[in-house]
């Protein structure tokens, strides 16, 4: 099962009283998605211990983001969960905004919604996809490829770059989107349902992934509750709490949709939720295209935001709000102060605290991602079990290495 | 017979349905066109890297879609992401395990230079630990630009190139101690739990024992004042 | 539904009066800073008490205030500050708890046994700043690799490190046998 370094020491399983064998899974194995290493004990194929060991992504984020400005950390941010970037532009530009205090424009909050909610679905349906390849469906993880390379192309209409989106700035967009935004998130939307259901239909009635999937990794309401763990992993275990209900962002406190959740906390039920899930962000996305404001993306404070280009071109107070933001020992800085800002991302909750000293450096910025406190449960939901569960666990949780680690 | 549609060097189809060709030029006709790549994805790229193995992009159009996690039966490794001091070992021992001839690419910024990151965590560019043939740049490459280095390995191939880079092992060896870091070579405290191969470690240290530089040693090294709040 | 921050302001003081320090509030956020002595009655207190109920420690983290700014000076009480952030669930409500650790000893209680999530947490702000957690099950490492030397996130560590990232065995040419 495991490859590369060290499989098995057979020293210390024959040092243990307990005849159980140690185990390495990972850090560089098909199934743990990305930089993930467990030590486990096991006895025949039950696993008796698991020692989850992250870091091996630790990049120096939090770190870094003392050295750079406000508006240059956001190139940092999409390379932390680097399966849905722009939810985390957003959230940090969330955050940035609360600590400056600016607003921005109905038609910005609008788009940002739109994109956050097909960043989401692009996130969730790979993850569907993963699930099913580590299970054995491969055909599901292509399947799902396929629409994200199509939501990829919208994400480059809008952006101009497929993956590192660095999207937001504080205050609003860097542009606006293009003209036809609208038909080109309409022409992928409205191919997902069948892909959806064609999805759902070869899982849920499938023998083998529901074999390997229900009533494995039960997780409790009270145990994910203390362990932190938010997004569908949460969900799943009956707590209904998304942060776009409970702290509303945006604007989705004007948008309808429902918050969907199951009771029994296991792989099958995450799987569920993330599916209706994506039906849900479908509802939102129409929403906002439908009712699209028209108006500035950014903020007109122009003393956060930059001003438009040709108004920097032929007006002198534009021109120096311009210079003062780009030059180097100018830039935007906010009051001293500190501020814990969290929004909804694919995994849960993301949260930034920012510390700023009044310059134009953050004193402290904090990431609280998702997946860290969701794979501390990793070892609660394999104990007592299969060593081929641990393989449907893990993906079910869809933790990225990236903001793991950090 | 159909003959391959790009001739290896000395290949020559004959009129009478056979053809002839050098053993070696047959051996790197084959070599080049079943690339099995050794996937060590870490980050963002491994995405990226994803999406060219998937449909729109399909790298088996190259010959190089069996991908292999198990570096012994892999020929091409594909570094991409970014490697951490934690992970450089691993991908050290992975490299050393593959079979020779083998083949390295180094896939963006990260795994090229550190890219963005330049932080004390991050190693700057892989090519100082082990060798790269083809580097790509991009933060992450498209996808496209990985099609493109694959083609360049097949290249190199065909030109029946050696590495560039030869590499010695005996300098290099699997399994090494962590050395005493360059700064604090003095006061470093000895390696806590062993290599990066220990296993589950039941005694670990407890935390009393770490001797950390703590602001107030830092500055009493230095013959500073102490700092702020240092009581 | 709005949280009756006043009452809970209230109902801490009475309880742990002497620990309290202060009680802030910036961009509608509070914040209670505390001595750290009773960190784990207080916050065992925040959990249980229904009034309040919060169940969910969202995230634990720390400040170093090493390099902060004149102005600021009043912030550091202490060199660090481990920062506590809470979350009702039932109540849609958010506290902040921040409790100031001394550089010597640079030691806290373990909230580890109130909220299983602290667990990993503490871990990170231990790797991090080397604030040592009295009573944590399992305190080690979880970053960085075990042999690293330093705390990456005081603000006394360059950010380019001390060299751990060139320290590997570098790999040699050898010439191209014929």
């Amino acid at each position: 099962m495991a490859h590369s370094v060290a499989a098995v020491q057979p020293a210390a399983a024959q040092a243990a009283p307990e005849q159980t064998l140690s185990m390495n899974l990972g850090p560089q194995h098909p199934a743990c998605h990305g930089t993930l290493r467990f030590k486990i004990e096991l006895d025949g194929e039950t696993i008796r211990a698991c020692d989850p060991e992250i870091g091996f992504l630790h990049t120096g984020f939090e770190k870094l983001g003392e050295y750079r400005s406000y508006n240059q950390f956001v190139v940092v941010t999409d390379r932390a969960n680097y399966l849905s970037p722009l939810n985390n532009n957003i959230g940090y530009a969330i955050a940035c905004e609360e600590l400056f205090q600016v607003e921005v424009p109905p038609r910005g909050q609008y788009v940002r919604m739109a994109m956050a909610e097909l960043s989401r679905i692009a996130d969730h349906i790979v993850c569907v996809g993963l699930q099913a390849m580590d299970l054995g469906a491969f055909s599901v993880m292509l399947w799902a490829f396929i629409e994200r390379e199509k939501m990829y192309d919208v994400f480059e209409a809008v952006t101009g770059a497929r993956l590192t989106t660095s999207w937001t700035r504080v205050g609003g967009i860097f542009r606006d989107v293009p003209e036809d935004f609208p038909d080109l998130v309409r022409a992928v939307t409205s191919k997902l349902p069948p892909v959806l259901a064609e999805t759902e239909y070869m899982l849920s009635k499938n023998k083998i992934f529901k074999d390997r999937t229900v009533g494995i990794g039960t997780l409790t309401k009270e145990q994910a509750l203390s362990f932190g763990v938010t997004g569908p992993v949460l969900r799943a275990c009956g707590v209904p709490y998304d942060v776009r209900r409970a702290r509303p962002y945006l604007a989705y406190d004007k948008v309808d949709f429902e918050i969907p959740i199951r009771t029994e906390g296991d792989v099958y039920s995450r799987f569920l939720v993330r599916q209706e899930e994506m039906r849900q962000s479908l509802k939102i996305i129409e929403q906002c295209l439908a009712n699209l404001p028209s108006g500035p993306v950014c903020s007109v404070d122009h003393k956060v935001a930059l001003p438009p280009k040709d108004l920097v071109y032929h007006d002198m107070e534009s021109l120096i709000h311009h210079f003062k933001i780009v030059m180097p020992g100018h830039g935007i800085a906010p009051p001293e102060g500190e501020v814990y800002s969290c929004t909804e991302v694919p995994n849960g909750e993301l949260g930034f605290y920012l510390v700023s000293d009044g310059t134009g450096l953050p004193y402290r910025v904090r990431i609280r991602p998702p997946s860290f406190y969701n794979h501390q449960t990793f070892s609660a939901q394999v104990k007592g079990r299969m060593l081929s569960d641990a393989v449907a666990i893990l993906s079910s949780m869809n933790t990225i290495a990236g903001e793991l680690d950090r | 017979m159909n003959a391959p549609a790009e001739s290896a060097p000395g290949l020559k189809s004959g009129d009478a349905g056979f053809i002839t060709t050098r053993l070696q030029a047959l051996k790197e006709w084959g070599r080049r066109n079943s690339l099995w790549p050794m996937p060590f994805g870490t980050a963002c790229c491994a995405i990226e890297m994803m999406a060219t193995l998937s449909s729109r992009y399909d790298l088996a159009r190259f010959g190089a879609e069996v991908i292999r996690f198990s570096p012994r039966q892999s020929d091409l490794m594909i570094v991409s992401g970014r490697i951490s001091i934690k992970m450089m070992p691993v991908l050290i021992d992975i490299y050393n395990q593959m079979p020779e001839p083998k083949w390295c690419i180094s896939m963006g910024a990260c795994a090229s230079s550190g890219g963005v990151f330049d932080t004390y965590t991050l190693v700057q560019g892989v090519d100082q630990f082990i060798p790269v043939d083809v580097y790509i740049p991009g933060c992450p490459p498209r996808p496209e630009s990985l099609v493109d280095a694959v083609m360049l390995i097949q290249e190199k191939i065909k030109r029946g190139e050696r590495q560039t880079k030869l590499y010695d092992r005996t300098t290099h060896p699997l399994d090494f101690e962590p050395v005493a870091l360059v700064s604090d070579a003095v006061q470093a405290p000895p390696a806590l739990t062993g290599s990066h191969h220990s296993l589950p470690n039941k005694d670990a240290q407890t935390a009393r024992e770490l001797d950390w530089n703590t602001a107030a040693n830092i500055a009493r090294r230095e013959g500073k004042a102490l700092p702020l709040g240092s009581g | 539904m709005s949280f009756d921050f006043e009452k809970l302001q209230r109902a801490v003081r009475e309880r742990f009066d002497s620990e309290v320090l202060e009680w802030t509030v910036f961009r509608e956020q509070h914040c209670l800073h505390l001595a750290p002595e009773r960190i784990v009655d207080v916050l065992r207190f925040l959990r249980d008490e229904p009034a309040f109920n919060f169940a969910m420690l969202t995230d634990v983290t720390a400040l170093d205030h090493l390099k902060l700014p004149a102005s600021m000076e009043h912030w550091a009480r202490e060199r660090f500050a481990v920062v506590y952030h809470l979350n009702s669930l039932e109540h849609g409500a958010r506290l902040r708890v921040k409790a100031y650790v001394p550089e010597e000893p640079c030691e806290i209680d373990s909230v580890s046994g109130v909220w299983a999530s602290a667990n990993w947490g503490e871990r990170e702000v231990f790797d991090m700043y080397g604030i040592v957690f009295r009573g944590h099950p399992d305190l080690r490492r979880i970053l960085t690799p075990d042999h690293f030397d330093g705390h990456p996130l005081r603000k006394d560590y360059p950010l380019k490190g001390r060299g751990e990232r060139d320290n590997f065995p570098k790999y040699t040419e050898i010439p191209e046998r014929g």
